[in-house]
């Protein structure tokens, strides 16, 4: 699903903040993106979501060269992968609930076909009864379940979450992990930047990629 | 159905903040040039409408003149070419100026009251023409000929040319203006949606990640641009017809004045047709359109330098 091949970024003349990388991510997989602050998770998220360039080697996604993608294919790329940003992203803008329609807003689908499960989905995250509220009113706790509400409403193959759990209480925690299990279990790739060492130790089966110094290790999980 | 007690608003909140793109500033920039575009337009329909009744007032006559020579008995001769025209075909009317109505029309440049009768003024015989067909003219001019040989025809064709080229050059300078002011409302626009677009970057950047297309984006700007430039365009036009409309108002008011004749001569009625106020209409749907487009294809370029 996921392939990067001795993939390089640096930005300017600087040092490679990326370096020769090599991995792969399979459809249906569970991994987590692990290591020090600063290390380069997100700059990793950010790559497979193609919304940076590497400066050197492959990038292949869903079996296409993400070089050679042109604008509309990326668009339908990024249709099939879901992503939960560290500092959410939520538009101030829209209401909870029309943040969460969002992805289904912008495929031209009908307010009055998704509205159920859009509500659904929000109370599952237990925000059902702040739907009306915008996201400068809401928790970083509550900011954290919609941004998650947001990114799995379209279902989507491939998930990158950037810290999913950062800002909420142990208990609501593990019922969103759940919930990325769940979406696993369905067909759902998922991928997680985390430096939680206890979230990693509880899914004990998932695949671990540690980044440090630019260089990304491997580590298979334990079967299950 | 929603779950109860849940009310889900209807509304389908714009994606691009209303309040963080450009608004009055551009309302006001595109109604002041639409106005200035239909002032250019208006103007340049007035004057061509001016010309072409002057041209055609003018070209409907034509004067017969014959100037005092010695030995030559001017009123025998002005006689012989009364008649001559009045039979002539393609003649409406032949009215010979006396020699009091002559000096009449000298008044303006030498003053009243002065003796003429040493002076050579010319008499003049206007011809009203039902015909002016090139084949009339010749046939009266070769009647004229023969019958007064000592009388010179005037079709006055010379000033007919020289009123059209320059309404044409009014005409022509107006579109340039016209085009000038259309280019700088379209780089007005340009600026906006530019400005407007740097200004929601990561509004932009988050409906791409979550699928958004650029078309889609674009038209989300486009429509809100459009909204603008349609209030522009209104309060502008509209500005404009109202102008238009006044001053045909104050035109007909002072026709009626001492000297409004020779004005309304001169400068035309200054009323638009039925058409040139359409004319304007369509300069106003025009530049709400133009807005749009301008836009989008703005924004259509500033998403291609986007990942």
């Amino acid at each position: 699903m996921l392939l990067f091949e001795n993939v390089g970024l640096r930005y300017g003349m600087g040092p490679e903040i990326v370096r020769g990388v090599n991995f792969s991510i399979d459809p249906q997989s569970f991994t987590f993106i692990t290591g020090p602050s600063g290390a380069g998770k997100t700059t990793l998220l950010r790559l497979m979501l193609l919304s940076l360039r590497p400066t050197r080697g492959k990038i292949h996604i869903f079996d296409r060269d993400a070089s050679q993608l042109d604008k509309r294919e990326l668009t339908g790329l990024r249709r099939r992968i879901g992503v939960v940003f560290q500092d959410f992203r939520l538009l101030d803008h829209l209401t909870t609930y029309e943040n969460v329609a969002l992805p289904l807003r912008v495929v031209g689908r009908e307010e009055k076909d998704y509205r159920a499960e859009v509500i659904e989905l929000l109370r599952w995250v237990g925000l059902g009864d702040r739907m009306h509220a915008l996201p400068p009113v809401l928790s970083g706790g509550e900011k954290q379940r919609a941004a998650i509400a947001r990114a799995l409403i379209v279902r989507p193959e491939l998930l990158l979450a950037d810290e999913p759990t950062g800002n909420v209480d142990p208990g609501l925690a593990r019922r969103l992990l759940r919930l990325f299990v769940e979406l696993h279990r369905l067909g759902t790739a998922v991928v997680i930047a985390t430096h939680d060492v206890q979230l990693l130790d509880q899914f004990g089966f998932a695949r671990r990629l540690v980044v440090g110094d630019g260089l990304v290790s491997m580590f298979d999980g334990a079967s299950p | 159905m929603p779950p109860n007690n849940v009310v889900v608003p209807a509304r389908h909140a714009p994606l691009i903040p209303r309040d963080s793109l450009a608004g009055n500033a551009l309302v006001a920039v595109i109604a002041i040039l639409t106005f200035l575009a239909c002032l250019t337009a208006g103007g340049a329909m007035l004057t061509s409408d001016a010309a072409h009744a002057w041209r055609s007032e003018v070209l409907s006559e034509v004067t017969i003149q014959i100037k005092p020579k010695s030995g030559v008995d001017v009123q025998a001769v002005v006689d012989k070419a009364v008649a001559a025209a009045s039979h002539a075909p393609g003649v409406e009317k032949v009215h010979a100026y006396s020699t009091l109505e002559s000096e009449k029309l000298l008044a303006p440049w030498l003053g009243a009251g002065l003796d003429l009768s040493l002076l050579p003024v010319p008499r003049l015989i206007v011809v009203a023409l039902s015909d002016q067909s090139p084949d009339a003219l010749a046939r009266l001019r070769q009647v004229l000929q023969q019958a007064a040989p000592e009388a010179s025809l005037d079709d006055h064709r010379t000033w007919a040319r020289r009123i059209g080229a320059m309404a044409n050059a009014i005409v022509g300078l107006a579109l340039v203006v016209f085009i000038l002011t259309i280019v700088a409302m379209a780089t007005a626009i340009g600026f906006a949606t530019r400005g407007a677009m740097a200004g929601v970057r990561e509004i932009i950047d988050v409906l791409h990640f979550v699928g958004a297309s650029d078309a889609f984006i674009a038209s989300e700007f486009q429509r809100h641009f459009r909204r603008l430039g349609l209030k522009g365009a209104l309060f502008g036009g509209l500005s404009a017809i109202a102008f238009f409309a006044a001053i045909s108002f104050l035109s007909g008011a002072w026709s009626r004045s001492p000297g409004g004749n020779e004005i309304a001569a001169m400068f035309g009625s200054f009323s638009l047709s039925a058409g040139g106020y359409l004319a304007l209409l369509l300069v106003g749907a025009g530049v709400t359109l133009l807005t749009g487009y301008v836009s989008r294809t703005i924004v259509f370029r500033y998403l291609s330098e986007l990942l």
